[in-house]
């Protein structure tokens, strides 16, 4: 925890990509379920997260990273699916 | 070499930005604001100055688009009235909360309703704990010096702040004033090259401006805030000897007049100060000692030396142009009377309202203060603590 004499002048942030330290997975109340046999890696659901809980290597999407996923169901909600059957589905979180 | 010339202080004020010539300038037009962003744009349109103007839908967005060009890493100038100044409010903290040096003549004008165009204080006074830097200007001379001041005082490194500088609509703003215009060259070396802070436009550099600061940060964000404060008044005296170099003309954080071996005294602001000069020199003649303190810098207010010069008096009137309404006092008595409550000797005080919505303060206003400032040093007793002046039964 930094004191008053470390803050920057207007709190400028000169860090890039320090919102990788704030994890905000613990706000979920649903949780997105990845179906990986109706996913056409479309990737629409990485570019719509707000956050940075949809992962992608060589091109192809991976499970979520739930460290980031506030369970907004925003990646839900733009998923395609393949042939009606969606690829993200939400699911109450049990803890 | 100076210039001489008769214009308004709007014209005054849009020279002083010509001269300055800012990257950027979003403006809304507003009474008795109008004239000068009308004046700048057409130096804008006819190539003479290279600013971008952003003509915008409001206030609020003019406000948000200095914002944006500040944080960019431009040298950015708006100004406004009124109902603009209180349609901004909410963005005015972001500028100041992110350290921008953003400047803005604020022409002052009273604030609905009922609706008034004309000079009253209640617009900046609004304002008045925004955080941003309050330069009070009493003619059209002051408004254009303190301009071109309020930019250097806003891009000193170690403040940042943005400068608000205030003259009164229509009295300052519509009247024509003999004013000596700098040299164009001599202001743009007094102002200098901008130098930005943290510009986002620096893309090697990647920043973020406005994070999320909770329960755990918030309060030292805001002490680190507050102690920025105490560095003003320094940087507006450097900027002030500065400036009389360029222009021969002396600025303090606040000006006396005849002040020092003075019994009783006056605090007010802007243009009716000039009017209570003229009354102090027919009372100094009849032997009264009176005198007046014009406050100049009044965010952040220098209370310790406002205190020191005022506390030697045995009775002041502050007279205040604005009201705070379900409050008890208008708002330059709080700080007046804030300044001089530690001392152990301090004048008697009293405050009076007048000249709301361009109500004329004339010379007799001046007399029945300084009549009872008098009975008051006589008899030690207060027969109204605050009471309008001016004011129809």
């Amino acid at each position: 925890m930094i004191g008053w004499k470390d803050i920057p002048p207007g709190m400028v942030i000169l860090e890039p990509g320090s919102a990788l330290k704030f994890k905000t997975g613990s706000w979920r109340a649903f949780k997105p379920r990845w179906i990986e046999e109706n996913c056409i890696q479309c990737l629409l659901c990485w570019l719509y997260c707000p956050d940075n809980a949809v992962k992608v290597k060589d091109g192809k999407r991976q499970d979520f990273d739930f460290e980031y996923c506030k369970g907004c169901g925003l990646c839900a909600l733009e998923c395609p699916g393949k042939k009606g059957n969606k690829a993200i589905v939400m699911e109450e979180e049990v803890k | 070499m100076t210039k001489v010339v008769a214009v308004t202080g709007n014209e005054a004020v849009a020279n002083a930005f010509r001269q300055v010539e800012p990257d950027v300038c979003a403006a809304y037009p507003i009474t008795p604001q109008t004239e000068l962003m009308q004046r700048f744009a057409a130096f804008v349109s006819n190539g003479e100055v290279k600013t971008e103007m952003i003509l915008v839908e409001s206030e609020h967005s003019a406000m948000s688009a200095c914002v944006g060009a500040a944080a960019a890493g431009g040298r950015v100038a708006t100004a406004t009235s009124s109902q603009g100044l209180a349609l901004m409010w909410e963005i005015l903290f972001i500028a100041s909360g992110l350290r921008l040096p953003i400047v803005m003549p604020v022409v002052n004008r009273a604030l609905s309703a009922p609706i008034n165009i004309h000079c009253d204080h209640s617009d900046a006074m609004g304002a008045r704990d925004s955080g941003w830097i309050q330069l009070w200007s009493e003619n059209a001379q002051e408004a254009y010096d303190n301009t071109i001041q309020a930019f250097k005082i806003a891009e000193n490194m170690d403040i940042r702040l943005p400068v608000m500088v205030c003259y009164d609509g229509f009295i300052i703003s519509h009247s024509i004033e003999r004013i000596e215009y700098l040299d164009d060259d001599v202001v743009k070396e007094f102002v200098g090259e901008y130098k930005p802070l943290y510009p986002l436009l620096d893309i090697d550099n990647p920043k973020s401006y406005g994070p999320l600061i909770l329960t755990d940060l918030y309060h030292e964000v805001r002490k680190a805030h507050s102690e920025v404060y105490k560095k003003v008044p320094k940087v507006v005296l450097e900027v002030a000897k500065d400036f009389e170099k360029i222009s021969g003309r002396k600025y303090g954080l606040f000006e006396s007049y005849r002040l020092d071996d003075a019994e009783i005294g006056i605090v007010i602001l802007n243009s009716a100060a000039g009017t209570t000069k003229d009354v102090i020199d027919e009372y100094r003649e009849k032997g009264v000692k009176v005198g007046l303190l014009k406050p100049r810098l009044f965010r952040p207010f220098p209370y310790e030396d406002v205190g020191k010069a005022l506390s030697h008096l045995k009775a002041v009137c502050v007279l205040d142009r604005a009201d705070a309404f379900g409050g008890s006092f208008g708002p330059l008595y709080l700080d007046i009377s804030a300044s001089l409550c530690n001392f152990k000797e301090k004048p008697v005080l009293i405050n009076r309202i007048y000249g709301l919505g361009g109500r004329d303060y004339m010379p007799e206003h001046a007399q029945q203060v300084i009549e009872e400032l008098q009975e008051i040093s006589k008899t030690g007793k207060i027969k109204i603590l605050k009471e309008y002046i001016g004011v129809r039964e």
